[in-house]
Protein backbone atom coordinates (compact mmCIF):
# COMPACT_ATOMS: atom_id res chain seq x y z
CA UNK A 1 0.00 0.00 0.00
CA UNK A 2 1.23 3.44 -0.96
CA UNK A 3 1.35 6.02 1.84
CA UNK A 4 -0.21 9.47 1.45
CA UNK A 5 3.25 10.92 0.92
CA UNK A 6 4.06 8.38 -1.80
CA UNK A 7 0.76 9.08 -3.55
CA UNK A 8 1.39 12.83 -3.35
CA UNK A 9 4.87 12.61 -4.82
CA UNK A 10 3.62 10.22 -7.52
CA UNK A 11 0.82 12.61 -8.42
CA UNK A 12 3.28 15.51 -8.48
CA UNK A 13 5.40 13.66 -11.03
CA UNK A 14 2.33 12.94 -13.15
CA UNK A 15 1.09 16.55 -13.05
CA UNK A 16 4.56 17.72 -14.01
CA UNK A 17 4.68 15.27 -16.92
CA UNK A 18 1.17 16.10 -18.20
CA UNK A 19 1.06 19.86 -17.70
CA UNK A 20 4.61 21.01 -17.00
CA UNK A 21 3.70 22.24 -13.52
CA UNK A 22 6.75 22.15 -11.16
CA UNK A 23 6.36 19.08 -8.91
CA UNK A 24 7.03 21.19 -5.78
CA UNK A 25 3.86 23.22 -6.51
CA UNK A 26 1.70 20.12 -6.23
CA UNK A 27 0.61 20.28 -2.58
CA UNK A 28 -2.40 18.80 -0.78
CA UNK A 29 -4.33 22.08 -0.52
CA UNK A 30 -3.85 23.11 -4.17
CA UNK A 31 -6.84 23.22 -6.52
CA UNK A 32 -6.19 21.48 -9.84
CA UNK A 33 -8.11 24.09 -11.82
CA UNK A 34 -7.47 27.34 -9.92
CA UNK A 35 -3.94 26.84 -8.61
CA UNK A 36 -2.31 24.38 -10.99
CA UNK A 37 -4.13 25.41 -14.21
CA UNK A 38 -5.11 21.78 -14.98
CA UNK A 39 -8.21 21.92 -17.21
CA UNK A 40 -10.79 19.14 -17.62
CA UNK A 41 -8.91 17.43 -20.47
CA UNK A 42 -5.51 17.53 -18.74
CA UNK A 43 -7.29 16.18 -15.66
CA UNK A 44 -8.31 13.11 -17.69
CA UNK A 45 -4.65 12.54 -18.58
CA UNK A 46 -3.62 12.93 -14.93
CA UNK A 47 -6.35 10.52 -13.82
CA UNK A 48 -5.46 7.81 -16.34
CA UNK A 49 -1.77 8.09 -15.48
CA UNK A 50 -2.69 7.81 -11.78
CA UNK A 51 -4.86 4.75 -12.49
CA UNK A 52 -1.92 3.03 -14.15
CA UNK A 53 0.59 4.05 -11.52
CA UNK A 54 -1.48 3.20 -8.44
CA UNK A 55 -3.52 0.31 -9.85
CA UNK A 56 -6.89 1.95 -9.12
CA UNK A 57 -10.00 2.83 -11.16
CA UNK A 58 -11.25 6.43 -11.20
CA UNK A 59 -14.48 6.64 -13.24
CA UNK A 60 -15.30 9.88 -15.14
CA UNK A 61 -18.21 10.55 -12.78
CA UNK A 62 -15.84 10.63 -9.80
CA UNK A 63 -13.25 12.87 -11.47
CA UNK A 64 -15.46 15.96 -11.07
CA UNK A 65 -15.30 15.49 -7.29
CA UNK A 66 -11.52 15.70 -7.24
CA UNK A 67 -11.13 19.46 -6.77
CA UNK A 68 -7.86 19.54 -4.86
CA UNK A 69 -4.70 17.45 -4.89
CA UNK A 70 -5.74 16.30 -1.39
CA UNK A 71 -9.08 15.04 -2.78
CA UNK A 72 -7.19 12.94 -5.33
CA UNK A 73 -4.69 11.60 -2.80
CA UNK A 74 -7.51 10.57 -0.43
CA UNK A 75 -9.49 8.98 -3.28
CA UNK A 76 -6.50 6.96 -4.49
CA UNK A 77 -5.64 5.92 -0.94
CA UNK A 78 -9.20 4.64 -0.33
CA UNK A 79 -9.54 3.05 -3.78
CA UNK A 80 -6.29 1.18 -3.29
CA UNK A 81 -7.07 -0.13 0.17
CA UNK B 1 -26.33 -38.24 -59.33
CA UNK B 2 -25.96 -34.83 -60.95
CA UNK B 3 -23.43 -32.35 -59.68
CA UNK B 4 -24.60 -28.85 -58.92
CA UNK B 5 -22.99 -26.30 -61.22
CA UNK B 6 -20.21 -24.23 -59.64
CA UNK B 7 -20.63 -20.46 -59.60
CA UNK B 8 -18.33 -18.18 -61.50
CA UNK B 9 -16.90 -15.35 -59.41
CA UNK B 10 -14.59 -12.36 -59.63
CA UNK B 11 -10.89 -12.81 -60.02
CA UNK B 12 -9.26 -11.25 -56.98
CA UNK B 13 -5.72 -10.72 -55.81
CA UNK B 14 -5.28 -7.14 -56.99
CA UNK B 15 -3.65 -4.37 -55.00
CA UNK B 16 -5.34 -1.04 -54.31
CA UNK B 17 -4.37 2.54 -53.67
CA UNK B 18 -5.76 6.04 -53.35
CA UNK B 19 -5.60 7.50 -56.87
CA UNK B 20 -6.73 11.02 -56.00
CA UNK B 21 -8.17 13.17 -53.25
CA UNK B 22 -10.26 16.35 -53.24
CA UNK B 23 -11.92 18.57 -50.67
CA UNK B 24 -14.56 21.24 -50.36
CA UNK B 25 -14.80 23.86 -47.61
CA UNK B 26 -17.83 26.16 -47.63
CA UNK B 27 -16.90 29.80 -48.29
CA UNK B 28 -18.32 31.21 -45.07
CA UNK B 29 -15.74 31.30 -42.25
CA UNK B 30 -17.04 31.59 -38.70
CA UNK B 31 -14.57 32.76 -36.04
CA UNK B 32 -14.75 31.97 -32.34
CA UNK B 33 -15.81 35.58 -31.70
CA UNK B 34 -19.09 34.91 -33.51
CA UNK B 35 -19.89 31.92 -31.28
CA UNK B 36 -18.72 32.83 -27.78
CA UNK B 37 -21.60 35.02 -26.62
CA UNK B 38 -24.27 32.35 -27.04
CA UNK B 39 -22.29 29.81 -25.02
CA UNK B 40 -20.80 32.21 -22.46
CA UNK B 41 -17.28 31.26 -23.54
CA UNK B 42 -14.18 33.00 -24.91
CA UNK B 43 -11.83 32.74 -27.86
CA UNK B 44 -9.04 31.78 -25.44
CA UNK B 45 -11.11 28.99 -23.82
CA UNK B 46 -12.01 27.47 -27.19
CA UNK B 47 -8.42 27.63 -28.46
CA UNK B 48 -7.05 26.04 -25.28
CA UNK B 49 -9.63 23.25 -25.15
CA UNK B 50 -9.78 22.42 -28.87
CA UNK B 51 -7.18 24.34 -30.86
CA UNK B 52 -9.96 25.71 -33.07
CA UNK B 53 -9.66 29.28 -34.33
CA UNK B 54 -12.32 29.19 -37.06
CA UNK B 55 -14.50 26.78 -39.00
CA UNK B 56 -16.33 26.75 -42.34
CA UNK B 57 -20.12 26.77 -42.31
CA UNK B 58 -22.32 25.78 -45.25
CA UNK B 59 -25.03 28.07 -46.58
CA UNK B 60 -28.61 27.24 -45.62
CA UNK B 61 -29.36 25.98 -49.14
CA UNK B 62 -26.06 24.09 -49.49
CA UNK B 63 -26.62 20.35 -49.04
CA UNK B 64 -24.26 17.50 -48.26
CA UNK B 65 -24.75 16.42 -51.88
CA UNK B 66 -23.76 19.88 -53.19
CA UNK B 67 -20.59 19.79 -51.08
CA UNK B 68 -19.83 16.18 -52.02
CA UNK B 69 -20.13 16.93 -55.73
CA UNK B 70 -17.42 19.61 -55.61
CA UNK B 71 -15.05 17.40 -53.60
CA UNK B 72 -15.77 14.44 -55.89
CA UNK B 73 -14.99 16.39 -59.08
CA UNK B 74 -11.64 17.46 -57.59
CA UNK B 75 -10.77 13.91 -56.51
CA UNK B 76 -11.66 12.54 -59.95
CA UNK B 77 -9.51 15.21 -61.66
CA UNK B 78 -6.59 14.45 -59.31
CA UNK B 79 -6.98 10.72 -60.00
CA UNK B 80 -7.29 11.18 -63.77
CA UNK B 81 -10.48 9.13 -63.68
CA UNK B 82 -13.78 10.15 -65.29
CA UNK B 83 -17.12 9.75 -63.54
CA UNK B 84 -18.32 7.16 -66.05
CA UNK B 85 -15.37 4.95 -65.04
CA UNK B 86 -16.67 4.70 -61.47
CA UNK B 87 -18.37 1.45 -60.60
CA UNK B 88 -19.24 2.33 -57.01
CA UNK B 89 -19.92 5.47 -54.97
CA UNK B 90 -19.84 5.28 -51.16
CA UNK B 91 -20.83 8.26 -49.03
CA UNK B 92 -19.98 8.30 -45.32
CA UNK B 93 -22.13 10.80 -43.45
CA UNK B 94 -24.40 11.22 -40.44
CA UNK B 95 -25.87 14.56 -41.52
CA UNK B 96 -27.72 13.73 -44.74
CA UNK B 97 -31.16 14.54 -43.40
CA UNK B 98 -33.00 12.21 -45.76
CA UNK B 99 -33.62 8.75 -44.39
CA UNK B 100 -33.94 7.66 -48.01
CA UNK B 101 -32.81 7.75 -50.80
CA UNK B 102 -29.09 7.63 -50.09
CA UNK B 103 -26.86 10.64 -50.68
CA UNK B 104 -24.58 8.39 -52.75
CA UNK B 105 -27.27 7.52 -55.30
CA UNK B 106 -28.19 11.17 -55.84
CA UNK B 107 -24.52 12.22 -55.88
CA UNK B 108 -23.61 9.52 -58.42
CA UNK B 109 -26.27 10.74 -60.79
CA UNK B 110 -25.28 14.38 -60.24
CA UNK B 111 -21.63 13.84 -61.20
CA UNK B 112 -22.35 11.46 -64.09
CA UNK B 113 -21.38 8.18 -62.44
CA UNK B 114 -24.02 6.38 -64.47
CA UNK B 115 -22.38 2.95 -64.21
CA UNK B 116 -21.90 2.99 -60.45
CA UNK B 117 -23.57 1.22 -57.55
CA UNK B 118 -24.16 3.69 -54.74
CA UNK B 119 -24.85 3.53 -51.01
CA UNK B 120 -24.26 5.42 -47.76
CA UNK B 121 -22.56 4.20 -44.61
CA UNK B 122 -22.95 5.46 -41.05
CA UNK B 123 -19.78 5.37 -38.99
CA UNK B 124 -19.66 9.02 -37.92
CA UNK B 125 -16.13 10.42 -37.59
CA UNK B 126 -14.71 7.00 -38.53
CA UNK B 127 -16.79 6.97 -41.74
CA UNK B 128 -14.03 7.85 -44.20
CA UNK B 129 -11.69 5.11 -42.94
CA UNK B 130 -14.55 2.59 -43.05
CA UNK B 131 -15.39 3.59 -46.63
CA UNK B 132 -11.71 3.40 -47.54
CA UNK B 133 -11.50 -0.15 -46.18
CA UNK B 134 -14.62 -1.26 -48.06
CA UNK B 135 -13.44 0.34 -51.31
CA UNK B 136 -9.98 -1.17 -50.99
CA UNK B 137 -11.36 -4.66 -50.42
CA UNK B 138 -13.80 -4.29 -53.34
CA UNK B 139 -10.98 -3.32 -55.67
CA UNK B 140 -8.72 -6.09 -54.37
CA UNK B 141 -11.44 -8.70 -54.76
CA UNK B 142 -12.09 -7.61 -58.34
CA UNK B 143 -15.66 -6.49 -57.58
CA UNK B 144 -14.90 -2.95 -58.66
CA UNK B 145 -12.19 -1.08 -60.53
CA UNK B 146 -12.76 2.52 -59.47
CA UNK B 147 -14.60 3.52 -56.30
CA UNK B 148 -15.44 7.07 -55.24
CA UNK B 149 -15.57 7.49 -51.47
CA UNK B 150 -16.82 10.68 -49.85
CA UNK B 151 -16.81 11.82 -46.24
CA UNK B 152 -19.23 14.72 -45.89
CA UNK B 153 -20.99 16.50 -43.06
CA UNK B 154 -23.21 19.49 -42.59
CA UNK B 155 -22.87 19.26 -38.83
CA UNK B 156 -24.20 22.75 -38.25
CA UNK B 157 -27.66 21.34 -39.08
CA UNK B 158 -27.30 19.03 -36.07
CA UNK B 159 -25.53 21.29 -33.57
CA UNK B 160 -27.27 23.01 -30.68
CA UNK B 161 -25.86 26.55 -30.96
CA UNK B 162 -26.43 26.99 -27.22
CA UNK B 163 -24.60 23.83 -26.11
CA UNK B 164 -21.27 24.79 -24.51
CA UNK B 165 -19.80 21.34 -25.14
CA UNK B 166 -20.27 21.19 -28.91
CA UNK B 167 -21.34 24.55 -30.42
CA UNK B 168 -17.72 25.64 -31.02
CA UNK B 169 -16.45 22.26 -32.14
CA UNK B 170 -18.07 21.37 -35.42
CA UNK B 171 -17.81 22.61 -38.98
CA UNK B 172 -19.10 21.67 -42.43
CA UNK B 173 -17.25 20.24 -45.43
CA UNK B 174 -16.64 17.36 -47.80
CA UNK B 175 -13.62 15.25 -48.67
CA UNK B 176 -13.46 12.66 -51.44
CA UNK B 177 -11.03 10.08 -52.74
CA UNK B 178 -10.91 7.72 -55.70
CA UNK B 179 -9.72 4.19 -54.96
CA UNK B 180 -8.42 1.99 -57.77
CA UNK B 181 -5.98 -0.73 -58.75
CA UNK B 182 -2.30 -0.56 -58.02
CA UNK B 183 0.79 -2.56 -58.92
CA UNK B 184 2.01 -2.40 -55.31
CA UNK B 185 0.13 -2.35 -51.97
CA UNK B 186 -1.19 1.17 -51.34
CA UNK B 187 -3.72 0.59 -48.55
CA UNK B 188 -2.70 -1.41 -45.49
CA UNK B 189 -4.92 -3.72 -43.42
CA UNK B 190 -7.66 -1.96 -41.51
CA UNK B 191 -7.85 -2.19 -37.72
CA UNK B 192 -11.42 -1.42 -36.77
CA UNK B 193 -14.15 -2.01 -34.26
CA UNK B 194 -17.05 -0.59 -32.31
CA UNK B 195 -18.16 -0.30 -28.70
CA UNK B 196 -21.90 0.27 -28.50
CA UNK B 197 -21.77 0.13 -24.71
CA UNK B 198 -20.44 3.71 -24.91
CA UNK B 199 -23.02 4.86 -27.46
CA UNK B 200 -24.25 7.63 -25.17
CA UNK B 201 -20.83 9.33 -25.25
CA UNK B 202 -21.64 11.00 -28.60
CA UNK B 203 -25.26 10.82 -29.65
CA UNK B 204 -28.26 12.50 -31.17
CA UNK B 205 -30.43 13.72 -28.30
CA UNK B 206 -33.57 11.89 -29.45
CA UNK B 207 -34.87 9.79 -32.33
CA UNK B 208 -36.53 11.66 -35.22
CA UNK B 209 -39.68 9.90 -34.02
CA UNK B 210 -40.14 12.58 -31.37
CA UNK B 211 -40.97 15.07 -34.12
CA UNK B 212 -43.75 12.81 -35.41
CA UNK B 213 -45.19 12.33 -31.94
CA UNK B 214 -44.78 15.99 -30.95
CA UNK B 215 -44.44 18.33 -33.97
CA UNK B 216 -43.63 21.24 -31.63
CA UNK B 217 -40.59 19.44 -30.16
CA UNK B 218 -37.13 20.94 -30.58
CA UNK B 219 -35.16 19.47 -33.50
CA UNK B 220 -32.82 16.74 -32.19
CA UNK B 221 -29.18 17.78 -31.91
CA UNK B 222 -25.80 16.27 -31.03
CA UNK B 223 -24.54 15.78 -27.48
CA UNK B 224 -21.10 14.68 -26.40
CA UNK B 225 -19.44 13.77 -23.12
CA UNK B 226 -16.14 15.49 -23.81
CA UNK B 227 -14.12 13.92 -21.00
CA UNK B 228 -15.35 10.40 -21.78
CA UNK B 229 -14.53 10.82 -25.48
CA UNK B 230 -11.13 12.35 -24.68
CA UNK B 231 -10.24 9.43 -22.42
CA UNK B 232 -11.35 6.87 -25.01
CA UNK B 233 -9.65 8.65 -27.90
CA UNK B 234 -6.28 9.21 -26.26
CA UNK B 235 -5.94 5.99 -24.31
CA UNK B 236 -7.89 3.46 -26.41
CA UNK B 237 -7.34 4.83 -29.92
CA UNK B 238 -3.59 5.39 -29.73
CA UNK B 239 -3.03 1.61 -29.36
CA UNK B 240 -5.32 1.10 -32.38
CA UNK B 241 -3.16 3.48 -34.40
CA UNK B 242 -0.11 1.47 -33.34
CA UNK B 243 -1.85 -1.78 -34.36
CA UNK B 244 -2.51 -0.32 -37.83
CA UNK B 245 1.21 0.44 -38.15
CA UNK B 246 2.08 -3.08 -37.02
CA UNK B 247 -0.46 -4.65 -39.40
CA UNK B 248 1.13 -2.77 -42.32
CA UNK B 249 4.65 -3.70 -41.19
CA UNK B 250 5.52 -0.03 -40.80
CA UNK B 251 7.24 1.72 -37.91
CA UNK B 252 6.55 5.29 -36.79
CA UNK B 253 9.91 6.34 -38.23
CA UNK B 254 8.82 5.14 -41.70
CA UNK B 255 5.87 7.53 -41.76
CA UNK B 256 5.78 10.74 -43.77
CA UNK B 257 2.46 11.88 -42.31
CA UNK B 258 0.01 11.25 -39.49
CA UNK B 259 -3.54 12.21 -40.48
CA UNK B 260 -5.89 11.42 -37.59
CA UNK B 261 -9.53 12.47 -37.48
CA UNK B 262 -9.56 16.15 -36.55
CA UNK B 263 -11.64 15.78 -33.39
CA UNK B 264 -9.74 18.12 -31.12
CA UNK B 265 -6.15 19.40 -31.33
CA UNK B 266 -5.55 18.22 -27.75
CA UNK B 267 -6.33 14.65 -28.80
CA UNK B 268 -4.06 14.96 -31.85
CA UNK B 269 -1.16 16.23 -29.72
CA UNK B 270 -1.69 13.55 -27.06
CA UNK B 271 -1.66 10.84 -29.74
CA UNK B 272 1.53 12.22 -31.30
CA UNK B 273 3.19 12.12 -27.89
CA UNK B 274 1.99 8.61 -27.01
CA UNK B 275 2.91 7.20 -30.43
CA UNK B 276 6.37 8.82 -30.02
CA UNK B 277 6.25 10.07 -33.61
CA UNK B 278 9.58 11.48 -34.77
CA UNK B 279 9.61 15.18 -35.72
CA UNK B 280 10.09 14.16 -39.36
CA UNK B 281 6.45 13.00 -39.47
CA UNK B 282 4.10 15.74 -40.70
CA UNK B 283 1.03 15.92 -38.46
CA UNK B 284 -2.40 17.07 -39.66
CA UNK B 285 -3.60 20.04 -37.61
CA UNK B 286 -6.30 21.13 -40.04
CA UNK B 287 -8.81 21.43 -37.19
CA UNK B 288 -7.41 24.88 -36.35
CA UNK B 289 -9.15 26.53 -39.31
CA UNK B 290 -11.63 23.81 -40.29
CA UNK B 291 -13.13 22.65 -36.99
CA UNK B 292 -14.26 19.07 -36.50
CA UNK B 293 -15.93 17.98 -39.75
CA UNK B 294 -16.46 14.34 -38.70
CA UNK B 295 -16.27 12.02 -41.75
CA UNK B 296 -14.81 14.80 -43.92
CA UNK B 297 -11.86 15.68 -41.70
CA UNK B 298 -9.28 13.12 -42.86
CA UNK B 299 -9.60 13.65 -46.65
CA UNK B 300 -9.80 17.44 -46.12
CA UNK B 301 -6.59 17.37 -44.08
CA UNK B 302 -4.93 15.00 -46.57
CA UNK B 303 -5.67 17.26 -49.52
CA UNK B 304 -4.40 20.33 -47.68
CA UNK B 305 -1.16 18.62 -46.59
CA UNK B 306 -0.47 17.49 -50.16
CA UNK B 307 -1.28 20.93 -51.61
CA UNK B 308 0.92 22.74 -49.08
CA UNK B 309 3.78 20.30 -49.52
CA UNK B 310 3.67 19.31 -45.84
CA UNK B 311 3.17 15.70 -46.95
CA UNK B 312 4.76 14.26 -50.10
CA UNK B 313 2.86 12.59 -52.95
CA UNK B 314 3.70 8.89 -52.68
CA UNK B 315 4.52 9.28 -49.00
CA UNK B 316 3.31 6.90 -46.29
CA UNK B 317 0.55 8.13 -43.99
CA UNK B 318 -1.20 6.70 -40.95
CA UNK B 319 -4.96 7.41 -40.85
CA UNK B 320 -7.27 6.87 -37.90
CA UNK B 321 -10.94 7.79 -37.62
CA UNK B 322 -12.89 7.46 -34.36
CA UNK B 323 -16.18 8.79 -33.10
CA UNK B 324 -19.83 8.14 -32.39
CA UNK B 325 -20.77 4.50 -31.99
CA UNK B 326 -18.30 4.46 -30.53
CA UNK B 327 -16.63 3.26 -33.73
CA UNK B 328 -13.13 3.41 -35.12
CA UNK B 329 -10.98 2.40 -38.08
CA UNK B 330 -7.29 2.91 -38.84
CA UNK B 331 -5.00 2.04 -41.71
CA UNK B 332 -1.68 2.98 -43.30
CA UNK B 333 -1.86 4.31 -46.88
CA UNK B 334 0.39 5.53 -49.64
CA UNK B 335 -0.59 9.13 -50.41
CA UNK B 336 -1.78 9.87 -53.96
Amino acid sequence: MATQQEILSGLAEIVNEVAGVPADDVQMDKSFIDDLDIDSLSMVEVVVAAEERFGVKIPDDDVKGLQTVGDAVTYIEKAGS
Amino acid sequence: MTRKPQLATTKGGMQSRILGVGGYRPSRVVTNAEIVDRIDSSDEWIRERSGIVSRHVAADDESVIDMSAVAAEKALAHAGVTADQLDCVIVATVTHLWQTPSAAAVLGSRIGATQAAAFDISAACAGFCHALSLASDMVRAGTTEHVLIVGVEKLTDMVDQDDRGTAFLFGDGAGAAVIGRSSTPGIGPVVWGADGSQSEAITQTESWQILRDDPGHKFPTLRMNGQQVFRWAVFQMTPVAQQALDAAGISAADLDAFIPHQANLRIVEAMVKKLALPETVAVARDIVTTGNTSAASIPLAMERMLDSGDAPHGGIALLIGYGAGLSYAAQVVVLP
